[in-house]
Order: C-alpha cells, then structure tokens, then sequence
C-alpha cells in the first residue's frame, strides 16, 4: 500500500481519476441538478449546469399530486418487511450451519444458492396465478413473501459466512467460566454477530427497494412500491423531466447512502465470499 | 463438539429456511411445469385440454422466440465485455494513489445503487434523448450530430444503460481482488526488469482470474433475466427490436393471456439459467472447501 508514487504521477491519476469518476457519476449528478429546475428550464437548449433559478417546486409538487408519500411508505414496508422475516429464518439457520456443521450443511448451503438461479419468469405465471385465487395480488402482504424469499438465500449465505468466523473457543472460554446462557448470548455472542447481522439488513433492504420485476408485475395501485410508481413517469404524459428527477432523487436517495456506506460488506454478500 | 441433542437443535433451526425455500422452489416451478402443457388461455380459463409438448413446439418455432433469443444473448454478452473489461480499467485506476481517491470510488459505485426503472428513465429521457438528453447535445456540440438511440439503435441503448447499472459491480470486485495482491510480488518483479505491461498480463491479470470468472457468472444470472429496463424504455420494441427471453414471456402471460405459452417460455429460461448456474455452483463449491 505504501508505495512511494512521485507527485507528478499521483496528480496525473487524480486528473484521471476524477474525470472518469464524474463520468460514471454524471447521470446520478444531473437527475439531482434537474430536479431543483423548473420545468422549462430542465428542457432548455444547452442545458444549464448551475446559474439558474434553484427551486423545490417539483419535490412539492411530486408530494402533492401523486401521493407520492404512500409509494414511498410501501417501499418502506417491504423492504423492512421482507428483512424482518428474513432475518426470523435465516439467522437460526446460518447459525446452526456455522456452529454445528454436519455432511450435509455444504450441500444445503449450495442448493439454497441454487434457489437463486431460478429465473423470476420461469414461476411469474403460478405465482401471479396462486396470488390472484387467494387475493394477495397488489398486497403489502403478498410482496414481503416474495421479496424474503427471493432474498432468503443471500441472506443465509452472508450470515454464514459471518457466524463462521466468530472462534468457538471464546465460547467455550465463556462456558468454562460458568457464564449463564442469557449472558453468554447478550455478553458473548451478540457482540461478535451484531456487525454480520447489520451488514446483512443492509443487503437485504438494498436489495428488496430497488427490485423490480416482482412489484411491476404483482402490483397495480395499493401496494405499489417506489419502483413502480417511477416507472409509472414512462408513460407520455408523464414526462416532466424536473418532476421525474425530484422523484427518481427521493427514491434513490436513502439507498445509495446505504449503499455507501456498507460497500465492503456488498462485495462479500453479492459473492456468497468467494472473493474476499 | 457437535452432541446429538445440538443436531437435532440445529436441524430445527434450520427448518424453517429450508423448508421455505423447498416450497418456494417446487410449487411454482412444477405448476409452471403442469402449465406447460396446457391449452390454458385466461380469456377462457375454464377449459384448459392437456396438449403435451405444443407449448414448447409453439414457443420454440416462433420467429419472436429466436429473435428474443438472440437479443437476450447479445444483452448479456454486450454487457459482459463493457463491464469486465470497463472494470479491470477502473479497478487498476482505483487501485492507484491519488487526491480524493476514496471519493472517486463513491461515485464509481453509485449507479449499482440506482433503482432499475430510475436508471432506465433517466437514460432514456435526460440522457438520450435525441433532442433534449445530453449525450445529444454534447454529440451536436462536437459536430457529429445527435442520435436518436431508442429508433435507431434500441437494443445498444439499452446495453448502454445496464452496462452502466452492471460497471460498479465488476469494479468493485475487482477491485477487492486486486488489492488482495500482495505489493511484493510486483516489487520483485519490477527488480527484474518487468515493464508495466508485462507485470499485468503475468501477475495481475492471472490474480484477478477468479474475480473474473465470479463477475461473469454473477452477472450472467443476473443479466439472463433482466426486465425492468425494457419495460420502462421500449417495451421490448420497437417491433421485436429489445425483446428477451423474460420479456417476451412476460408480455406472453400478462399482455397475451397465454399461460400454457408463457409457462412453456419460463421453463426455456429455467433451463437457460440452470447452464450458467451449474458452472457457479461448481466454482463457488469449490472454495467452500478451502
């Protein structure tokens, strides 16, 4: 890490540096610009990049007129949703596979993972049959169903690959000491899974807000989340390219931070470890 | 360590997961199964004869079926060769010392925090659109004239905007394997005389193999079945043009009303899926050991 770089190189790759990251950042940079435009001046010709009336016009506007609070009160739901109940399963089970391993726990480790191959259009048609016939279909309840599961393997997985690097021996150092099972878990325990836990309700709530296939296909009005409601801006009357970016600005907001924030532990979750 | 009574403990602990997931994965998959031979059209669900493989003859032998094929398979190789290629690049950048580098990578990594229909949407409008999108205009600005991408060139476009959503992934774990490689090995090689290029092509590239090769099956999964993007830019056309596998069979279900030929479809993608998935599983198996 510590090379010596000379300071001519290191300006170089910082001009470089900057130049491509800006890049690969700019449509991110120009929704949120545009969204504080009025609507005329977000289509104007050459676009203006920083000299002109700043507004908050679209964000009120977006709130008011499409309820835009109760799309985003849904995303909410189902990405906690799904989280809780995906930790209620899968923190049991990745901890039993960590702590007590028998033949098996490789293979069921593996076909869990398998789980995730399957294609959502290869089950979209029973799915959204099964959902129809006991009324879920457009419901709160019926996505956070879907959303878990989908999401269950990854979330074992990761927790796993936590558990497995918390020592046994510092268990049974606590044991030796006569430590009681309520403090063995609260002094012990929860101290080493609590930052696997909280890295996987990251990873669980990133990936359950952004997903898409399932709510544009189950949902209509009630339970539609953010990602539908956007999607709903594709139709032609809906292009305000100011209102677009203030809703598309509120919808990735929290999640890119959280995204930020938890990178490191992305990279271990989204390859179930193999790299590290 | 492991007493029965703690096995029995962690069967039960497990249970519930693994139980989820059976039936997750069994009920809808041999409904879609039992489906696909059917004459089942929701326009007239009460009458669905059993016809045997004419599902899969019908889906299979349609035009829109090869051509859904192909563009499927030209998305996922499109986007494979931007990001794994466009990856190594900024991983080796990244990977450099420079001011605000920490910065750099954020706003590297963003856009895989971009909602789909978000990324598609703005892309599509802010983005390309030939006369207000700023790609247009700077294209203008240059002298060679702005491009009317989602007429002219639909299916580029949209391999464009989820090579951009697919960029940071590849980065990022690259990026993590890269500077897993220990600083030594390259010194060593640089005492000896080593030109840049030849310490990537002999030790950095052979390093980050692996990384390479999870990048590919993750994404391919994940690209096999993209959707949201389709159907917030183009709806899979104009005509045939961006039509894949999982929107043709989406449009097949939900806008054609045919079960039994969307359900024959969703099982070619089961099986699509299942060939990249065997070699994931295989590879990821295999590092479990060590």
């Amino acid at each position: 890490m510590a090379r010596a770089v000379s300071t001519r190189r290191k300006i170089g790759f910082t001009v470089l540096g900057w130049t491509v990251g800006l890049l690969i950042f700019f449509p991110v940079l120009w929704t949120v610009i545009t969204s504080f435009k009025t609507e005329l001046a977000a289509i104007s010709i050459p676009p203006q990049w920083v000299f002109f009336d700043w507004t908050l016009e679209n964000y009120v506007e977006v709130q008011e007129r499409s309820n835009y609070f109760r799309f985003m009160m849904n995303s909410v739901y189902l990405a906690l949703g799904s989280t809780l109940v995906g930790l209620i399963f899968a923190v049991p089970a990745a901890w039993a596979m960590a702590f007590s391993p028998t033949k098996s726990t490789k293979n069921i480790l593996l076909w869990m993972l398998s789980t995730k191959m399957l294609p959502a259009v290869g089950v979209l048609v029973p799915i959204y049959l099964i959902f129809r016939d006991m009324g879920l279909l457009d419901t709160r309840t019926g996505l956070i169903v879907v959303l878990f599961l989908i999401n269950l393997p990854i979330m074992v997985w990761m927790l796993y690959t936590y558990f497995r690097e918390i020592p046994v021996e510092i268990l049974e150092a606590a044991r030796m000491d006569g430590a009681t099972l309520m403090k063995e878990i609260t002094q012990v325990l929860a101290p080493m899974a609590v930052p696997g836990i909280a890295s996987t309700v990251l990873l669980s709530v990133i990936l359950a807000w952004n997903e898409a296939f399932w709510t544009l296909n189950l949902t209509t009005t009630d339970a539609a989340p953010l990602t539908a409601f956007i999607a709903s801006f594709s139709s032609p009357q809906g292009n305000f390219y100011a209102k677009l970016s203030a809703a598309s600005t509120m919808a990735i907001a929290p999640i890119l931070i959280i995204g930020w924030f938890s990178q490191r532990q992305l990279v271990r979750g989204l390859t179930f470890g193999a790299v590290k | 360590m492991a007493t029965l009574q703690t096995k029995s403990a962690a069967r039960l602990m497990m249970a519930p997961s693994v139980i989820a997931l059976l039936i997750w994965m069994i009920v809808p998959l041999s409904l879609t199964l039992y489906f696909s031979t059917l004459n089942y059209n929701l326009f007239n669900p009460a009458e669905t004869p059993f016809i045997g493989l004419m599902n899969y003859r019908f889906f299979l032998s349609d035009p829109a079926f090869l051509t859904a094929l192909q563009n499927t398979l030209t998305l996922v190789v499109g986007v494979l060769i931007i990001t794994v290629g466009g990856g190594i690049l900024l991983a080796l950048l990244l990977d450099q010392v420079f001011y605000g580098v920490s910065i750099v990578r954020l706003l590297v990594i963003a856009p895989f925090f971009v909602m789909p229909t978000v990324a598609a949407l703005v892309w599509k409008n802010m983005m390309m659109n030939p006369v207000y999108g700023v790609i247009g205009q700077a294209l203008e600005f240059v002298g060679i004239g702005a491009i009317d991408w989602f007429s002219n060139a639909p299916l580029t476009a949209v391999i464009i905007i989820v090579a951009w959503q697919w960029l940071p992934f590849s980065t990022l774990i690259l990026l993590t394997a890269l500077q897993s490689l220990s600083e030594d090995q390259k010194e060593a090689a640089e005492m000896d005389g080593a030109k840049a290029l030849s310490i990537f092509w002999y030790i950095t590239l052979p390093h980050m193999a692996r990384a390479i090769t999870v990048v590919i099956l993750i994404q391919t999964i994940f690209l096999l079945s993209i959707f949201a993007e389709i159907y917030v830019t183009t709806s899979g056309g104009p005509g045939l043009q961006t039509t894949n596998i999982p929107y043709l069979v989406y449009s097949q279900a939900l806008l054609q009303f045919d079960v039994g030929g969307a359900s024959a479809g969703g099982i070619v993608a089961v099986v699509l899926a299942n060939i990249v998935a065997f070699f994931l599983v295989r590879l990821i198996g295999k590092n479990l050991d060590a």
